[in-house]
């Protein structure tokens, strides 16, 4: 009996994935590139050494940099708690993790204005006190950390229901404590949706625009992160340096595929080589 | 080492998994808990291990209360019934696990923790698998690992929870017969929950019965087949024939028949029920002793042994288990009337026996 479809139906699948692929990512991606680099190497470089992008580059990995750990502790301790305790209201706590997803990003930009900007009484009270929030630097981060914050849950939770509390309790019945368990059976065994949560939650940490350009205040050299200052070059017709800066994005992208495909083939490459030396100590045997 | 558990009481929401429960395991013996699902074993050997917490009532260790005592600190080594082994370990690694996590000031040294680890491992016969990962390993072998894994900390006490359960039903017979020998040599206090008699029976020193959150019956598993204490423990251990009738005295009455009893019969009741294994009953063309009467409607001549069903007029078949040569000496042919006799019932008014 034939399990597997035809040529030509195989063939028609791949051909249209590659065709969906090309047209809707490897083109777009090929053309940023192609258009940062229109004008010359130099003018590329010239771009983004230039001090309004530097700092736009320098404001986007700070705010990442907060928000990615942020939201991996965060996102580590509601699946813990999610998947492994049984409480009252376990599954509003679930959709409240969901709500970023749910909200528009600019809308949740603007819930931070409306708390912390002037006319609010914390902001009233930051204001007296000199500590500006909303068009500075922690607005920002605020917003980032906001929009991103369920993707390490999100990935995490279904991951530890599925696999269970079992080896944990092993562990502990074999001497280990709470924290050795964490560490030495917990993490390492949820380690790719983990780090899948926080590649997607560093490349929307990057990324995002929409909550944060309503909290930023635009002010250049000082409140830009790279996707804002993309528009504002754009928007002045300066299609070399917003295209220079749109590839810096993709690049840190790019990268963190690639740290990803790494770690991944070199754990790989351990499971074969223990496979091939159990294949020959039971050849061995025989 | 010596456990003791008294009076424990766990419920879950409004189910109650142990109801006052007090049992005392002996100092290097072999226990089985046995009982259907949900009968509330798991939840006792979860307690004894520290897994789980009891509402009410004490487990004692060797005299000492232990009730309160984490997991971590009762030394006590649980196998998993899926074997629960670290996945992202090998093999090694996961025997080491218990040894390595100990405080520097009483860790093994590595050379030690490798001498101990391949002990163990040439124990289970598996340690030419050092290197594999558990996803590479039988049911069979992840089962051994896991008790090699619990062994490495020297427990006090051994915990399994349904440990052939999962596996399929020759390695389980092997594997039970190996962890016979292994107890007999190691003599390490194990208690093993398990849902299959024969496996109970076989294994273990002394069986408890187990059903609703509370013990039927405790002794050894000869003690327990021949003299079940209720009509639960009778059923599960398992085939029987039931035979609804009276005591009156001092003998049983089925219908038009009756069946002496020896002196333990007391006064009259109203009701009883007579419990009677398939090989305790024999088959005559004589009504004398005989205890019901019907006719031969199967023969499944399988094996050593031939099962043959007599239907009665109006009743249950009743299953009849004789051996080859009483069933050529009978000359049994389907269709045919004949009468059963029983060689040993045991007979309970309500949850009593008689």
């Amino acid at each position: 009996m034939q399990t597997t479809e035809s040529r030509p139906v195989r063939f028609a699948l791949t051909a249209l994935t590659l065709a969906f692929l090309g047209v809707f990512l490897v083109v777009p991606l090929a053309a940023v590139f192609w258009e940062a680099l229109s004008k010359g190497w130099d003018l590329y470089a010239a771009a983004l050494v230039e001090y309004e992008a530097w700092q736009a580059i320098k404001l986007t990995l700070i705010a990442a940099a907060i928000a990615v750990p942020l939201n991996l502790v965060f996102g580590v301790a509601a699946a813990w708690a999610i998947a492994r305790f049984d409480f009252r209201g376990k599954s509003l706590l679930t959709t409240l993790i969901d709500l970023p997803f749910s909200v528009s990003p600019v809308v949740a930009g603007l819930m931070y204005v409306l708390l912390f900007g002037v006319n609010s009484a914390i902001g009233g009270w930051l204001a007296a006190h000199d500590i500006q929030i909303i068009f500075a630097v922690p607005g920002i981060v605020l917003a980032t950390v906001f929009v991103t914050f369920p993707f390490v849950a999100r990935e995490l939770i279904p991951l530890m229901q599925a696999q269970g509390q079992e080896e944990e309790q092993a562990a502990l019945v074999l001497g280990a404590s709470g924290w050795q368990t964490f560490w030495r059976v917990t993490l390492p065994n949820v380690k790719w949706g983990l780090l899948y949560g926080v590649i997607l939650t560093n490349a929307r940490a990057m990324g995002e625009f929409g909550a944060v350009s309503v909290v930023s205040g635009h002010i250049r050299g000082e409140t830009n992160t790279i996707p804002l200052h993309v528009e504002i070059l754009y928007n002045e017709y300066n299609f070399v340096g917003a295209f220079a800066c749109a590839s810096i994005l993709a690049l840190l992208a790019l990268v963190t595929l690639a740290v990803k495909t790494y770690v991944e083939w070199r754990i790989e490459r351990q499971h074969t080589a223990s496979l091939i030396r159990t294949q020959q100590a039971r050849e061995a045997l025989a | 080492m010596s456990i003791e558990i008294r009076n424990i009481e766990k419920r879950f929401g409004n189910f109650t998994a142990l109801d006052k429960v007090s049992l005392t395991v002996e100092s290097g013996e072999l226990l089985a808990l046995l009982g259907p699902s949900g009968c509330g074993k798991t939840t006792l050997l979860r307690i004894i291990a520290g897994l789980e917490q009891p509402d009410a009532g004490q487990v004692l260790f060797e005299g000492r209360d232990a009730t309160h005592q984490h997991v971590a600190e009762r030394q006590v080594g649980f196998v998993f019934q899926h074997y629960a082994l670290f996945r992202h370990m090998t093999v090694f690694d996961n025997v080491a696990f218990g040894l390595t996590v100990r405080p520097r000031k009483v860790r093994p040294e590595a050379a030690e923790i490798r001498e101990r680890v391949m002990q163990l491992l040439k124990m289970v016969q598996l340690d030419w698998l050092a290197d594999a990962y558990p996803a590479q390993l039988s049911g069979g072998q992840r089962q051994r690992i896991a008790l090699a894994r619990s062994l490495a900390v020297e427990p006090r006490v051994l915990l399994l929870d349904e440990p052939f359960g999962a596996l399929d039903a020759k390695v389980r017979k092997d594997l039970r017969r190996w962890l016979r020998k292994l107890h007999d040599d190691m003599h390490i206090t194990s208690v093993f929950v398990t849902h299959d008699q024969e496996e109970a029976l076989e294994v273990s020193d002394r069986v408890v019965v187990m059903d609703h959150g509370h013990i039927e019956q405790v002794g050894r598993p000869d003690d327990i087949y021949e003299q079940p204490a209720t009509p639960f423990v009778t059923r599960f251990l398992g085939d029987v024939n039931l035979f609804h009738g009276r005591v009156e005295d001092g003998r049983f009455t089925h219908g038009d028949f009756a069946h002496a009893l020896d002196d333990r019969a007391g006064a009259g009741t109203d009701t009883a029920v007579a419990y009677v294994r398939p090989h305790d009953l024999d088959l005559a063309r004589a009504r004398d002793g005989a205890l019901a009467c019907g006719t031969v409607e199967h023969i499944h001549a399988v094996g050593p042994l031939v099962r043959v069903e007599v239907v009665p007029a109006g009743g249950d078949a009743i299953e009849v288990v004789l051996g080859k040569e009483r069933f050529r000496e009978l000359a049994l042919v389907p269709g045919e009337q004949v009468y059963v006799t029983a060689r040993k019932l045991a007979v309970f008014s309500g949850d009593y026996a008689i």
